[in-house]
């Protein structure tokens, strides 16, 4: 959460980005399930986002090539459809940096980076970055690590 | 050497890291990599674990204002972490300081095999000073009578400790009226650690001002009881040369590393390993001879007394072990890295812990009693010495490189050493200031820390502060740094110093940076700004003097508390990473801006040492403008 923030942030930094105004938004959250467990929450880049067609003012599109579903912040006018229909709750609300008004604003997976800030910032392994079939292969090792693990106590 | 020269700027570590690397043994630096990115909650200081509620932690980027289960505020819980470190560091610092209590009484009764005193001076003016009687009575007698107060200085729950009261008058009057001038040691820390439980003090500025408090407890307490002991047992230092860097380790003595902070039992090595016995016993064994070099704090306490050589500071202690050419460290208390014993694991070198207080799993312990201090000496030394023949001769790679280096100063020797044997006094030093040969003075001190490259800090700080002829004085791992790159000799005042400052040392024949000592003789500078004010001149309290202190490199709880007693004396005092508090803006707002207002000093962060260097100066500048002091002479 605190990386995603800072990763938003126009300085980069830290102790710099807690300084700014307007105030860097995190796009990710750490939400818990009835369960007690918790996880991680941001936006899924849906196969057929609803928040693309909400868009009025055509500012959410969905990149071709990637799948992401990217905002295009200039376009933005503001009027929260997406954040409506969002059945995740993941698009924020953002201050411009001139205070002029507010925009729309939601994860890209880091585009800019090789691994999202809240990847490389997950200490426990639980956020995963990667294509699907190496995340699935990945996520079943680590159940068996879990269980070996759980054998040997 | 890719990485290794970003890790350090001394070419022997970077020499040692490059051995660790290819021996594949990790070190703090790599650990940092592996920690990378570091909890931004805990960087911030807004997570609380102070009770089973949470842990709570506020999010600095929530436009809404959070707070924990209990309500506290990220003001409350900011502060409320930042002064339990400042409790932390004043508990070391003074634990250490009641241990020396403990050595002197021992030696008052006579029950102990090697302390006795050594500085019938120094115990008298103390002895004044608490108006214990003198006049025909024996040293012990006095000294018996004496240790008592000072154990009363720990356990006083009322009144005013004493050793405060040596501030100028006017500070202490100020102290008095904020209500921070400190009860007892203990007292103080154990009510930070009331304030601090869930559902006490939550008015941030209450918090910092007994923050302060407790700071001043170890500054003006049990760091400077530390210090006036160790002095009066084991003798005031005297200006010494020695030598510095890994490259002090030798290829054919038995090599002894004595690294920790008390000069208890370290004092007492010295002796050990000059006894003829362990001499004659080390040559049995093939060795030539004994060397005994020293690392970290305790490093500065028997280099200060007997010239005993220095491996290095902090991050130096794993790679000295890398040398492969350690036959035995001993270890006490404080900054001693937990990893030794992994990385004494892959050669033949002997880890011993000494102290009931730091004991570590797998590792030799062999406890340290005041009472036959000089038998366990002894025993320690002859352990290294058996060891020796178990060094395995082509894995050793000692550097070559060593500087030489002058320490030894004191608050008290400054005296003869500026006005000479005839007329000891302050009064040169003074007038250099007024008349603008000096532009002041700055304390340069601390830590080393991975996340700032090693050495790097400390010595671009003081060579900058130097070049703008600023005196500077240094202890603990920063004098160290700056032994290792030679500013620790006369010499550097020509190659480094300003003009002005350049025509002092040579006058007076004193290096541009005088080391005063371990890091609990920080307390020295406290005395010799209060030495400065008594002499005339430069002001009423030490707020008005032309000085600035700074930690480049810190890491230490300990250096919290010393940085937040300077800042409460009156002491701008510069940071090379920030604290634990920016998660406040209140917080950081008081400790960084209003303090100055309430107790004269106040902290600033600022990484890079040069431009640090130059907010000191810039403050110093402000300094003599208010003193109305005359403008540099040669600018």
């Amino acid at each position: 959460m605190i990386a995603c923030a800072v990763e938003q942030s126009s300085t980069g930094e830290l102790f710099k980005a807690i300084s700014e105004t307007p105030l860097p938004v995190s796009l990710i959250e750490v939400t818990t399930a009835k369960e007690g467990e918790s996880f991680p929450l941001q936006c899924r880049h849906c196969e057929e986002p609803y928040c693309i067609d909400a868009c009025i003012a055509g500012a959410i599109r969905k990149d071709p090539e990637t799948g992401l579903v990217l905002s295009d912040e200039e376009k933005c006018v503001g009027c929260w459809m997406c954040v409506m229909t969002c059945p995740f709750g993941v698009i924020r609300v953002s201050l411009l940096p001139d205070k002029k008004g507010k925009i729309a604003v939601k994860c890209d997976l880091c585009q800019d980076r090789k691994i999202p800030a809240c990847v490389e910032a997950c200490y426990t392994g639980a956020l995963l970055f990667g294509e699907v079939e190496d995340l699935i292969r990945a996520v079943n090792k680590s159940k068996e690590d879990r269980d070996v693990l759980l054998n040997s106590r | 050497m890719d990485k290794t020269k970003e890790r350090s700027i001394d070419k022997t570590t970077q020499d040692m890291l490059q051995r660790a690397k290819e021996m594949n043994i990790p070190t703090a630096w790599d650990r940092l990599e592996s920690m990378l990115p570091q909890c931004g909650f805990g960087q911030l200081g807004i997570c609380c674990r102070n009770c089973e509620m949470g842990p709570c932690k506020i999010n600095p980027f929530s436009v809404k204002e959070q707070t924990g289960i209990c309500g506290a505020s990220a003001d409350t819980i900011v502060a409320r972490n930042f002064i339990r470190m400042i409790a932390g560091g004043a508990a070391a610092h003074s634990d250490h300081g009641r241990d020396i209590i403990h050595a002197f009484m021992l030696a008052a009764q006579g029950k102990t095999d090697a302390y006795g005193i050594k500085d019938e001076v120094k115990l008298k003016v103390l002895a004044r000073e608490y108006k214990v009687k003198i006049d025909g009575r024996e040293n012990n007698e006095i000294a018996a009578e004496l240790a008592d107060k000072f154990f009363l200085e720990f356990g006083r729950q009322y009144g005013e400790m004493n050793p405060p009261r040596r501030a100028p008058e006017k500070r202490v009057k100020l102290w008095r009226k904020l209500g921070i001038i400190p009860r007892g040691v203990d007292r103080e820390i154990v009510e930070t650690m009331h304030r601090t439980v869930m559902g006490v003090d939550n008015d941030y500025k209450n918090i910092l001002m007994h923050g302060f408090r407790t700071a001043l407890a170890d500054g003006w307490g049990g760091s400077m009881i530390a210090t006036d002991l160790s002095d009066v047992l084991f003798k005031s230092p005297e200006p010494i040369t020695a030598k510095s860097n890994l490259g002090v380790l030798s290829r054919d003595e038995v090599n002894v590393v004595v690294h920790g902070h008390e000069p208890t039992l370290s004092d007492v090595v010295v002796d050990a390993v000059r006894s003829p016995e362990m001499i004659a016993l080390a040559k049995k064994k093939g060795a030539k001879g004994i060397n005994l070099v020293g690392m970290c704090c305790t490093s500065s306490e028997i280099l200060m007394r007997h010239g005993i050589p220095v491996a290095g500071n902090f991050l130096q202690q794993e790679l000295a072990i890398l040398t492969g050419a350690v036959d035995l460290m001993m270890v006490d208390v404080q900054c001693i890295m937990p990893a030794l014993s992994g990385v004494a694991s892959a050669f033949h070198t002997k880890l011993v812990t000494t102290s009931p207080k730091n004991k570590a799993p797998g590792v030799t312990h062999v406890e340290f009693k005041a009472e036959k201090a000089y038998e366990i000496a002894k025993e320690i030394v002859k352990m290294a010495i058996e060891n020796f023949p178990n060094r395995n001769g082509n894995g050793i790679h000692i550097p070559d490189k060593s500087e030489d280096l002058v320490a030894g100063f004191t608050a008290e020797n400054i005296y003869n050493f500026l006005g000479g044997a005839y007329r000891a006094t302050y009064r040169p030093l003074n007038d250099a200031i007024i008349q603008g040969r000096i532009r002041g003075l700055a304390g340069v001190v601390g830590c080393n820390n991975p996340k700032i490259k090693h050495n790097y800090g400390h010595i671009e700080m003081a060579k900058e502060l130097i070049k703008n002829d600023v005196l500077v004085v240094v202890t603990g791992c920063s004098a160290i740094a700056d032994s290792e790159a030679g500013l620790l000799q006369p010499e550097a005042a020509v190659k480094y110093a300003g003009k002005g400052l350049r025509e002092i040392c040579e006058a007076v024949g004193i290096p541009p940076i005088l080391h005063v000592g371990s890091c609990v003789d920080n307390s020295r500078i406290l005395i010799a700004l209060t030495n400065v004010i008594r002499e005339g001149g430069l002001g009423e309290d030490i707020s008005d003097l032309p000085v600035a202190g700074a930690a480049p490199e810190w890491m230490s709880e300990k250096a919290v508390s010393i940085a937040s007693y300077f800042i409460a004396s009156g002491v701008l005092t510069v940071l090379g990473s920030p604290f634990q508090i920016l998660g406040s803006k209140k917080v950081t707002n008081f400790l960084c801006n209003e303090a100055e207002d309430i107790v004269g000093g106040k902290f600033v962060f600022e990484g890079d040492p040069v431009k640090a260097a130059h907010i000191m100066i810039d403050h110093i500048d402000k300094k003599r403008k208010a003193l109305k002091l005359k403008p540099m002479m040669y600018r």
